[in-house]
């Protein structure tokens, strides 16, 4: 079996930044793996280490900046990785949904694998449907908000939770080829080892331009348009209690034993 | 293309709340596009949940009768047909787990947009314009697209609608391909039982990722004696295995509604506070003055945990 695992370069955010028009500031940037597609990787390399599958292959769109992140894919026992980038997406501020989906699926059909694992969301822009919207073009089965999978695929079939709201899971049959969108908690993602950083430096990381791929520059145009992009009114009316740690905890004593709920 | 369509979301023989929510949402789309607001309910007691969602503001109510239980395959297929049926300007649906296990489905096979999590909306002739978070909600963001589109929208955002309506009732055939439902649902499990239960205490000690190591939750297990208070903690807390699930609140941990909810280290993602937002008195204690939970702190210490809890320890020994 082959498993394809998407992952992203998402920017993190430090405490205090500036935005400068629909953007954050470049030098309030780090850049991270993302969260989910961490567990997604762990989840495909347990796999491959079950001996169910025989290839992991991380796809990830974007600039050449972000190749150190998607190598912590292949630190961690991803086979190779894919790379789409293309001048068209230099000018983009936002990649919708329809968009992702497009370079994806050109991906995919050159791939053809029987199981594409996603997060469940990026931590930056959180659209949440790239894997299922996936999948539908795919013509591929699917399941959203994954956090256990069994790994014996009897009958072509994945056998999963899906985490439901207010600690309710559902347990579903899903036939392959499908695509499962990740949540964290479904397994204890690795560090990547130092041998394993050493050898994903040899490992193959493919650039692919869209016309490579096929995919018209047309199609990756959003149609969700950025327009604005600002901190959010602050709607706090807390008391903030300034002063020295000591201080502020004898504040917060006074305040515990006010309410009667410590001594 | 002036009407909208609104899918309600129930499970296990409930509405979820939501599908009150989005009653209004769709109310508020359905008048600024000028049409009528239809609301479809799919699979499960279809005439039972038609009469409760009779609410003020529906006109038209299509019920689905297709099985007991959500079907991912089912939803899309039957709001798909609807969709070609009722010719809405916008489809809208929850931000559910559900919601995003059909509604990208939906929009992928229809070619339209999709803006998910939208926790506001406004629709002015062709164009809507949708309020966003990013990165965790440090951000809000406005994004706009112009024709037809599916939206979902996160809970708790719109008001419940309320009232009794007058909305047309009828069965909606939709012709279900049972060759293209490829998942089954089989079954349910409650998670998270266990020796302490969360949503009886009074005051709670909850802990985020700013604890950074297991050994450091030896700290807040201190405060917590000190206190008489009991620990509970966010979702990455419970993820690396360093506190059982039945200690985590939000979204898809336990509501909870203590006396006093103390967040050590955690930044008040959206799904963390929809399980503690019912707490009667909130603090924060948090290195980062604009982290979201300020919103809805009613007390903050910005302050480093590590010398903060110490202290706090300290008074109570
Ligand atoms: C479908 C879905 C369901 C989810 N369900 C839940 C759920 O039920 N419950 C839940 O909690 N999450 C849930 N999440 C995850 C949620 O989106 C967040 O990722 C999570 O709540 C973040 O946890 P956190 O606040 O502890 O960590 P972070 O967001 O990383 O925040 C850590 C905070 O600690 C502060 N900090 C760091 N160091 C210190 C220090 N030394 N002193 C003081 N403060 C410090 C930082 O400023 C920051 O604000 C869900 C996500 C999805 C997609």
């Amino acid at each position: 079996m082959k498993i394809l695992v998407t992952v992203k370069e998402v920017a993190t955010v430090e405490d205090e930044f500036e935005i400068e028009g629909t953007e954050i500031a470049d030098r309030y940037l780090g850049a991270d793996l993302n969260e989910w597609d961490d567990y997604a990787i762990e989840e495909a390399v347990q796999l491959q280490e079950a001996g169910i599958a025989d290839e992991v292959v991380a796809v990830t769109i974007g600039p050449e900046d972000c190749e150190q992140t998607i190598r912590q894919a292949l630190a961690k026992g991803a086979d190779r990785a894919v790379r789409v980038w293309d001048d068209a997406l230099e000018e983009v501020d936002l990649l919708d949904v329809g968009a992702k989906t497009e370079i994806l699926r050109a991906v995919v059909e050159e791939e053809t694998p029987d199981l594409v694992l996603t997060g469940v969301q990026s931590g930056d822009d959180s659209w949440m449907a790239t894997g299922v919207s996936l999948a539908e073009e795919l013509g591929y089965e699917w399941g959203a908000v994954v956090n256990h999978l069994e790994h014996d695929f009897d009958d072509g079939v994945a056998s999963v939770r899906r985490e439901l709201e207010g600690g309710v899971e559902e347990l579903t049959e899903i036939e392959l080829p499908a695509a499962l969108t990740i949540q964290t908690g479904i397994n204890e993602p690795r560090y990547a080892s130092l041998r394993g950083i050493r050898q994903a430096q040899r490992k193959e990381l493919a650039v692919r331009s869209l016309a490579e791929l096929g995919v018209d520059e047309s199609a990756v145009e959003s149609e969700v348009r950025l327009t604005d992009m600002y901190e959010p009114e602050s709607e706090s009316d807390a008391t903030v209690w300034e002063g020295s740690a000591d201080e502020t905890a004898t504040q917060l004593g006074e305040l515990l034993r006010e309410k009667g709920v410590a001594q | 293309m002036t009407n909208v369509l609104a899918v309600a979301d129930h499970r296990r023989g409930d509405l979820r709340d939501v599908s009150y929510e989005i009653i209004t949402a769709g109310r508020q789309l359905a008048d600024e596009t000028g049409g009528d607001l239809h609301l479809a309910v799919v699979s499960g007691t279809v005439d039972d949940f038609a009469e409760k969602l009779d609410r003020e503001g529906v006109d038209v109510i299509h019920t689905v009768d297709h099985g007991e239980e959500f079907n991912h395959d089912i939803y899309a297929q039957a709001t798909i047909q609807l969709y070609d049926d009722v010719a809405p300007q916008y489809v809208v649906t929850p931000n559910s787990v559900n919601g995003l296990d059909y509604a990208p489905a939906v929009a992928a096979r229809l070619d339209l947009p999709i803006v998910t999590d939208a926790v506001a909306l406004d629709a002015d002739g062709d164009t809507l314009t949708a309020t966003r978070e990013m990165y965790g909600g440090k951000v809000e963001t406005t994004t706009e697209l112009d024709g037809p589109a599916v939206i979902s929208i996160r809970e708790g955002e719109w008001p419940a609608a309320e009232g009794t309506g007058d909305a047309t009732i009828g069965a909606f055939a939709a012709e279900i391909d049972e060759s293209e439902v490829g998942s089954t649902v089989t079954g349910f499990e409650e998670v998270g039982g266990g020796d302490v239960d969360i949503s009886e205490a009074d005051l709670l000690v909850s802990v985020g990722r700013g604890i950074e190591e297991e050994e450091n939750l030896e700290l807040i297990r201190d405060l917590a004696d000190a206190l008489g208070a009991t620990v509970s903690s966010s979702r990455p807390i419970v993820d690396n295995g360093w506190l059982p699930k039945n200690r985590q609140v939000g979204q898809s941990g336990k509501v909870v509604t203590p006396d006093v909810y103390i967040a050590i280290g955690i930044s008040g993602a959206v799904q963390h506070v929809a399980g503690m937002k019912g707490s009667d008195t909130i603090v924060a204690i948090n290195t980062d003055p604009n982290a979201p939970i300020m919103d809805i702190a009613d007390y903050a210490i910005v302050d480093d945990l590590f010398d903060v809890v110490p202290a706090l320890i300290e008074e109570f020994q």
